[in-house]
């Protein structure tokens, strides 16, 4: 229909400007409804392993392993956090604080290291600048194993392995951070307001604490956020250096539970799906609280 | 710039050098330096152990030790599977959401960003759930369509691994693909329109084009990743020791160096040996991938 008008009309010039928007609506509703359905199956793909740990965390043994796994069968989600925050003495709310002290504390403590880092990087000109620039960006590439094998001894030396601090320190130096703030720092931070400053007399401390930590709210606000999802999804250094279960990160206690099976003949198996299931949320409120931050971190930290 | 500007300036960055030293540089080193040595027990091993200098020749074991090497190659070859796949699902859902309107881009993007959220033990625990024959549905649903499928069988693993990491990785790469397609100019687009492009056409000729800068980003990033793949294979170990054995991956067979056979030497070793295949695979990723843009 619309293209046999399209045709019929003269001069063409004309139509394209004034019919070009009903046509290519046209066209593209029927290809909008064509995308949205490629749209919806990616969207199935990617929230029923959720929708499953949600309904299998209600549900009791027999229930797991004899109804449906993708629809609900009694109502046993009390049941299970109560097993969950009971057994073993409540570990397992030991591990969430563990958790959530390491992330948190840890973040923080980078986060403030690598906005001071960025902005020294992004607004100074000192000898060795390209350097510490250098050792940022080549850190990347660094395996992991590298640095946490070496790091496990040096931390046993001196009698750090197995206590908070083993997670903690580490976490203090994060070049992705100190590159993510030296890119923010450059985008808020305008030459003119540090030159106002310093003639008012303002000290260089006084200017950072005061000045350049609030404008970049935003920014250190994305490089918490990163740190903390880091730290808290990290597995490699918490199985490296944390040794005695009570100083474990949920992530480790989750990995042994589920070992347990097979080591001990022991099914935890619900208790795993339950704690997996706790074990999202405080992820999913700080990712939906501070949407509007990552975001933008996750973009611009990818492509600049 | 001022003298002691400069300095004040240098003064900022001076705690994360320090740090550096002393969590980058100083390990590295260490590794380094044990790598070069070996420990041996003297006499019949109740004296205690030595350690001698011995050149490189963990080097050497490192790179004849069938264990490793095929450790690495499966994983590379894992890679040039599962990186690929990813990423183009990855880029085709950023050009579906770069065509819808923008209210559904927007509902979309964050249901597509569920799995980013879950942290990479928990997806694994979940995912290892479903593909159980025990608890998990998908085995049912398989037998209900004619399959008798067996998620940890050994052809099976690598599949079901990737199918896990593709689940994860698809939401972030996705967004950072979007964004890119999203700081192209629009005029382009209809310029293009008016010009009788179809939107398949400018998808292929000017979205994807544009997008090249973050697809090389998110391989690479990818890249890297895998080499150093631990999480999910250990977690899938934990449910089927047959098929995913202690030294599946390269970081696995460094772990259990270190930890089980207590070989810190040839641990170290290892470990700055994959450190260099990094190096090296990044960087002939980079050259083709930037050889193709000229």
């Amino acid at each position: 229909m619309v293209l046999t008008e399209d045709r019929t009309k003269k001069p063409p010039t004309r139509t394209v400007r004034r019919l070009g928007r009903p046509d290519r609506a046209a066209r593209s509703r029927g290809g909008q409804r064509f995308l949205l359905i490629g749209l919806v199956l990616a969207s199935v793909y990617s929230l029923f392993p959720v929708w499953w740990l949600i309904v299998a965390a209600t549900k009791d043994r027999t229930g797991l392993y004899q109804s449906n796994g993708l629809w609900f069968s009694g109502m046993h989600l009390w049941d299970n956090l109560h097993q969950l925050f009971t057994y073993d003495d409540g570990i397992f709310l030991r591990w969430t604080a563990n958790s959530l002290l390491y992330a948190g504390v840890g973040s923080l403590g980078g986060t403030l290291v690598a906005l001071a880092t960025g902005y020294g990087l992004a607004r100074f000109d000192f000898p060795g600048r390209q350097l510490v620039f250098a050792c940022v960006v080549g850190s990347f590439l660094i395996p992991i194993a590298l640095l946490t094998l070496p790091l496990y001894l040096m931390f046993s030396e001196i009698g750090l392995v197995d206590t908070p601090w083993a997670m903690l320190i580490p976490c203090l130096i994060n070049p992705f951070s100190v590159y993510l703030a030296k890119v923010y720092t450059e985008s808020t931070i305008p030459f003119e307001l540090l030159e106002a400053a310093r003639i008012d007399g303002a000290g260089e401390l006084r200017i950072f604490f005061s000045i350049v930590l609030r404008m970049m709210t935003t920014g250190g606000a994305t490089v918490f956020l990163l740190a903390f999802v880091n730290t808290w999804n990290a597995f490699f250094l918490p199985l490296t250096v944390l040794r005695g279960e009570e100083n474990w990160t949920l992530n480790l206690g989750l990995y042994n539970w589920s070992g347990k099976r097979l080591e001990s003949g022991v099914d935890l198996t619900s208790l795993v799906l339950t704690g997996a299931l706790m074990s999202i949320i405080p992820m999913a409120i700080m990712m939906v609280a501070m949407r509007r931050y990552w975001r933008t971190g996750v973009t611009l930290g990818a492509l600049k | 710039m001022i003298r002691s500007l400069r300095w004040k300036g240098a003064a900022f960055t001076v705690p994360f050098q320090l740090g550096f030293v002393f969590l980058y540089l100083l390990p590295i080193g260490y590794a380094v330096y044990q790598s070069l040595y070996t420990e041996q027990s003297s006499g019949l091993g109740l004296g205690g152990s030595t350690e001698t200098f011995s050149g490189l020749d963990n080097y050497q074991q490192g790179l004849t030790d069938s264990a490793f090497m095929g450790s690495v190659l499966r994983v590379v070859l894992f890679a040039c599977v599962q990186i690929p796949v990813m990423l183009l699902i990855s880029l085709i859902l950023a050009l579906l959401l770069d065509a819808v309107t923008a209210r559904a881009a927007g509902g979309f993007r964050i249901l597509l960003l569920v799995p980013y959220m879950i942290p990479g033990v928990v997806a694994a625990l979940v995912w290892i759930n479903l593909y159980s024959p025990e608890v998990g549905p998908l085995t049912p649903l398989g037998e209900s369509l004619g399959f008798d499928w067996n998620f940890f069988a050994p052809s099976m693993v690598w599949p079901s691994i990737g199918n896990l990491l593709t689940w994860h990785g698809i939401g972030y790469n996705m967004v950072i693909i979007y964004a890119a397609l999203q700081a192209v100019p629009r005029e382009l687009f209809e310029a293009a329109r008016l010009d009788g492009a179809s939107e398949r056409r400018i998808a292929l000729s000017i979205k994807i084009p544009h997008v090249r800068g973050a697809l090389v980003l998110t391989g690479m990033l990818s890249i890297i990743q895998m080499l150093q793949i631990f999480n999910e294979p250990a977690l899938f170990r934990n449910v089927t020791p047959q098929t995913v054995n202690d030294s599946f991956t390269p970081i696995m067979i460094i772990y259990n160096q270190a930890f089980n056979a207590g070989n810190y030497h040839y641990a170290a070793a290892l470990s700055v040996l994959l450190a260099l295949i990094l190096g090296v695979a990044s960087f002939l990723f980079y050259r083709l991938t930037s050889r193709e843009a000229d």
